[in-house]
């Protein structure tokens, strides 16, 4: 099964991170998807900028809708995220796990739902 | 035969191993269903086979590879069961015993998955591992059928969705998930133990069944003292189920009970788990309260209770997880191991604090220390306030009692 692995974190308190602190993470991040690489897992994944930089798009009654900002104001933001091949919850639970930000922010998993069976639906 | 009784008893069972085989919870209920009709059609004139339970497994195995040859998108799944399933159920296979117990052990794992909230993997325990109908389940919690089936479905949906898998957890997951597992029978005991309302023998139907349980963790995960510690809390607190309600229907409380009526096998079966469990390591919560309820149980009479004691472990409870419940009860214990005056002093600490304001054994702990005191007036109006608190009719009925007995003036 495919998982994303959606990591929120305080951008605020990401903020406040010593320089030294912020290129230890950066080098924990990289070590964490070079093992998902080398055990098969990972299919892809990319930090975001941060939420000032987003956009948020609807489209209501034929009219388009755009908005600065992300799509809900919380305190913490999406700042990235892994999709990932896995056996199963226990085995996408277990890599969430492992993520660096999972020990300061939270990790949302989702099963993805393919997309033969999205079109079934 | 008795064919009830084989559903009652045997259900369970051989869901667990169907979903096992199929691993598919609803697909393996509707077989399962189908061998039993097709068993009530055949049993009576072609005899009841030797092996009850593995010709309903078998059947309901055959339904299933039949249904899915049926829609080609199945067809691999259908021959996978096929061939897996014929070693597995072979009816004289002499393992046939263990087979069960791990495939419950197994399918308690996934009912009680942290990543499903909680009420769901209480009535999905009950539900799958036990085999109690949902019309029962959704009477001992006092929810509309319609709400509890819901529940259930949810719940199956969540597992098949989110791939939570039906296995036991590694080693290093072990004891985390343990947690949840035992949580979920404690929360079932308690249910048919203390719940304020519903339908008595389910109730206590609850309580066979989360021994039940407590007992198959502990015999397949013998090395865990926690789970030692949840059977023997529940055994001791179930050691007194007879004496705890008079043949009226009154609730009589432990300082008063007929303690001839306890099951005293019950009673040394449980200690024996608690101490057992206490020299293997257990502190958490349930050793704790088990502690508690074996300086009970094992007490000749109310007064000789090592209440110095009880007092002391309900101290060690409140410093792992500060509760105003606990502390009526320590205030209770201090109350007898010390003197009234001090127990009342701390009960009057936390009414003062106003956080149990809505908790209708704050009021009752306070009337019972003012009635030993011969604080009449006083001791009616924490009665009464009680009263208007209580839902559990055994329970006001018992407050309306001890309110006449002290000569209440009022009606």
């Amino acid at each position: 099964m495919q998982y994303l692995l959606l990591i929120y974190h305080s951008e605020a308190e990401g903020a406040k991170m010593s320089p030294a602190d912020q290129s230890a993470m950066y080098g924990e991040y990289f070590k964490f998807t070079q093992e998902i690489r080398d055990s098969g897992n990972y299919l892809g994944g990319n930090p975001l900028k941060p939420t000032n930089t987003a956009t948020t798009v609807r489209v209501r009654n034929a009219k388009r809708v755009v908005t600065d900002g992300p799509f809900a104001e919380t305190k913490e933001q999406l700042g990235g995220y892994y999709l990932i091949e896995a056996n199963d919850l226990d085995q996408a639970i277990s890599i969430a796990a492992r993520i660096p930000g999972a020990r300061f922010g939270s990790i949302e998993v989702r099963p993805i739902l393919p997309t033969t069976q999205a079109v079934k639906a | 035969m008795d064919f009830e009784k084989l559903h009652r008893e045997e259900s369970g069972r051989i869901l667990s191993t169907l979903i096992g085989l199929l691993g598919d919870f609803d697909l393996a209920e509707e077989m399962l269903q189908e061998a039993y009709a097709t068993a009530l059609q055949k049993w009576p004139s072609e005899g009841v086979p030797a092996n009850p339970r593995a010709w309903l497994i078998s059947t309901a195995r055959h339904k299933a590879i039949d249904r899915l040859r049926r829609d080609q998108r199945f067809e691999r799944k259908a021959e996978e069961i096929a061939r897996t399933a014929q070693s597995a159920v072979s009816p004289d296979s002499g393992s046939e015993e263990e087979m069960f117990i791990d495939d419950r052990l197994r399918l308690i794992f996934t009912c009680c998955h942290p990543s499903l909230p909680l009420e769901a993997c209480v009535a999905l325990t009950l539900r799958t591992v036990c085999g109690i109908t949902t019309e029962e389940i959704s009477r001992a919690f006092l929810v509309p059928v319609a709400t509890m089936a819901q529940r259930l479905v949810r719940a199956k949906g969540k597992i098949r969705e989110a791939g939570i898998p039906y296995r036991v957890p590694s080693q290093e997951e072990l004891r985390e998930r343990l947690d949840g597992v035992l949580l979920v029978v404690y929360l079932i005991f308690n249910e048919g133990y203390l719940s304020s309302s519903g339908d008595a023998l389910i109730r206590r139907e609850l309580c066979a069944e989360a021994i039940r349980l407590g007992r198959v963790l502990c015999g397949l995960l013998p090395g865990q003292p926690e789970a030692q510690a949840l059977l023997g809390l529940m055994l001791l607190h179930d050691s007194r189920r007879d004496a705890r309600v008079s043949a009226e229907g009154e609730l009589v409380l432990l300082e008063e009970q007929d303690r001839s009526l306890w099951h005293t096998e019950q009673i040394r079966e449980g200690t024996e788990f608690v101490e057992t469990a206490l020299r293997r390591g257990a502190a958490g919560m349930y050793a704790v309260q088990a502690s508690i309820a074996a300086l009970h149980a094992n007490a000749k009479t109310a007064k000789e209770t090592d209440w110095a004691q009880i007092a002391a472990l309900y101290e060690v409870l409140l410093r792992a997880r500060a509760s105003p419940v606990i502390e009526v009860n320590r205030a209770v214990a201090v109350a007898m191991a010390r003197s009234v005056e001090e127990g009342l002093t701390l009960l009057d600490e936390i009414d003062a604090r106003e956080q149990l304001e809505e908790f209708h054994l704050l009021p009752a702990a306070r009337a019972d220390l003012l009635r030993r005191l011969g604080r009449r007036a006083e001791a009616a109006e924490a009665y009464r306030r009680a009263l208007t608190l209580a839902t559990n009719d055994i329970e006001r009925r018992f407050l309306r009692r001890r309110l006449g007995e002290i000569g209440d003036p009022l009606p």
